[in-house]
């Protein structure tokens, strides 16, 4: 059914229609809206579930992975600092191959105070074991929050799942969304059915120590199923395709116009819109310029961009966090996998809700056209 | 790989599964703890006076009872931290230094 929706609601419809059964959440500034809408279903009855109040994001997420180790579908949202306060658990999560759902609405960090978009919360957590998916439209964030939960609960994988959407400029906008019909939904993902749960009539040890003769095993494992989880991450989004009508890319990443690009942009969430239009003038004026949205940064599709840049001569990368004292985490992953004769160059952009506008990403296209390109702020 | 796992999971005495969960209850007794010990807590029962100050503070539960009532520590579990020894108000408690 189609219909006008602001992209946290749609969040909220994709949890709903996932039939999610658990809720530890905390409202924060801009994931409130998921929350309250959440909070509404439980209340209304239109959703029978179990929505937990805690006294903290670490609470919320921690309540988040009892509720999934007795064997439950959980789901809870946040923002910058309830995403910091969390930090402590995320490891805990996937160390023990929860298959969570989270989405995160995409806020700067403190300090100064800010509580407009930027990715400095998820991509400084990038390394926690979570499997990251960025978002560009409300439809994106509804449908990657159904398809989270397939990935997440998938055989191979099983670990938690971040739905990254951008604070405001995207969690705050309305557009036209199609919602699924709940059957097709069900179809699509089966109940949660985990091997091992609490359960008291069948005691289980969840979350033990591990001593240094067992422990980096662990870590193996878990690296072991990030990797795997790139072919479930594109299996799920050519079933989801088939069955829904709408592919994002081949579920790692998306292109525009790069079958024949000579110099393109990369970005994740919201700026990869504006980069289209942007990609539309200057094809215009006959220069071959493309888009490659990155929409999953980890687990890292090396692969797959190694294949999008082939005959490429030039690639600005776009960070909307800066690891500071080096460079753009995104732009330091990209030079260490690429082939070191494509020219690259990395620009910070867009921290606490500074707008990236066209005018931005042309000064990008224009830099990484000489020969030798010079990352920078774009201020 | 499969032959490295066998070999990790024989040396760590249990199964490697996902999330580390332990699938049978009560598998910490299988872990002896005793081996920690530096000082070994020696018990005089000709001292004790069944106090059960020991047993409360033991924070292993080393510190058990035969059915007739008597105290005993057992090794198998006992780390050595010497709690019992500090607690003990008869000073039925002596400590030796721990030679295997």
């Amino acid at each position: 059914m189609k219909k006008v929706e602001e992209s946290s609601i749609a969040v909220a419809i994709g949890a709903k229609l996932a039939r999610v059964q658990v809720f530890p959440m905390y409202p924060i500034t801009p994931s409130t809206h998921i929350q309250e809408q959440i909070a509404e279903y439980v209340n209304s009855g239109e959703l029978e579930a179990e929505l937990i109040d805690v006294e903290s994001e670490h609470s919320a997420l921690s309540a988040a992975v009892g509720a999934v180790a007795a064997g439950s579908r959980t789901f809870t949202a946040t923002s910058s600092q309830g995403f910091a306060l969390m930090f402590e658990v995320l490891p805990i999560a996937s160390g023990m191959r929860l298959p969570i759902v989270m989405a995160v609405a995409n806020r700067a960090l403190s300090a100064p105070i800010n509580i407009w978009n930027d990715h400095s919360d998820s991509v400084s957590a990038r390394d926690q074991g979570w499997i990251q998916l960025y978002v560009e439209s409300g439809q994106e964030a509804l449908d990657t929050t159904i398809q989270a939960f397939k990935i997440a609960e998938d055989k191979n994988v099983l670990l938690p799942v971040m739905v990254n959407l951008d604070g405001f400029s995207l969690t705050h906008v309305f557009e036209e969304i199609d919602e699924p019909e709940q059957k097709e939904v069900d179809a699509f993902l089966p109940a949660y059915k985990p091997e091992h749960f609490l359960d008291v009539k069948n005691p289980k040890t969840f979350g033990p120590i591990a001593f240094p003769d067992s422990y980096m095993e662990f870590k193996k494992q878990q690296q072991d199923a990030m990797i795997k989880s790139l072919e479930t991450i594109k299996k799920v989004n050519s079933e989801f395709a088939k069955k829904f009508g709408r592919p994002y890319g081949n579920g790692l990443i998306d292109t525009y116009k790069m079958a024949d690009a000579k110099f393109a942009i990369i970005a994740m969430g919201t700026v990869c819109g504006t980069a289209r239009v942007v990609v539309d003038e200057l094809r215009k004026k006959g220069k071959k310029a493309g888009l490659i949205k990155l929409r999953c940064l980890r687990p890292f599709p090396t692969e797959d961009l190694l294949r999008a840049t082939k005959g490429l001569k030039a690639l600005g990368v776009i960070d909307r966090h800066v690891s500071l004292g080096f460079e753009g985490p995104l732009f330091a992953d990209l030079k260490a996998v690429l082939n070191s004769n494509l020219k690259m160059a990395g620009f910070i952009a867009g921290l606490g809700g500074r707008d990236v506008s066209m005018k931005h990403l042309h000064k990008v296209f224009s830099e990484i056209e000489k020969a030798k390109p010079k990352g920078s702020w774009l201020l | 790989m499969a032959k490295e796992k066998n070999k990790r999971e024989k040396k760590a005495g249990q199964k490697l599964t996902l999330g580390a969960v332990i699938l049978e209850p009560g598998s910490t007794r299988n872990y002896h703890t005793g081996a920690w010990r530096v000082y070994r807590p020696v018990l005089d029962n000709s001292k004790c006076v069944s106090c059960s100050n020991c047993w409360k503070v033991c924070p292993d539960a080393a510190i058990k009872r035969t059915p007739e009532g008597k105290f005993y520590i057992d090794y198998t579990y006992c780390k050595g931290c010497l709690l019992c020894l500090n607690e003990c108000g008869v000073k039925a408690i002596v400590k030796e230094v721990e030679v295997k």
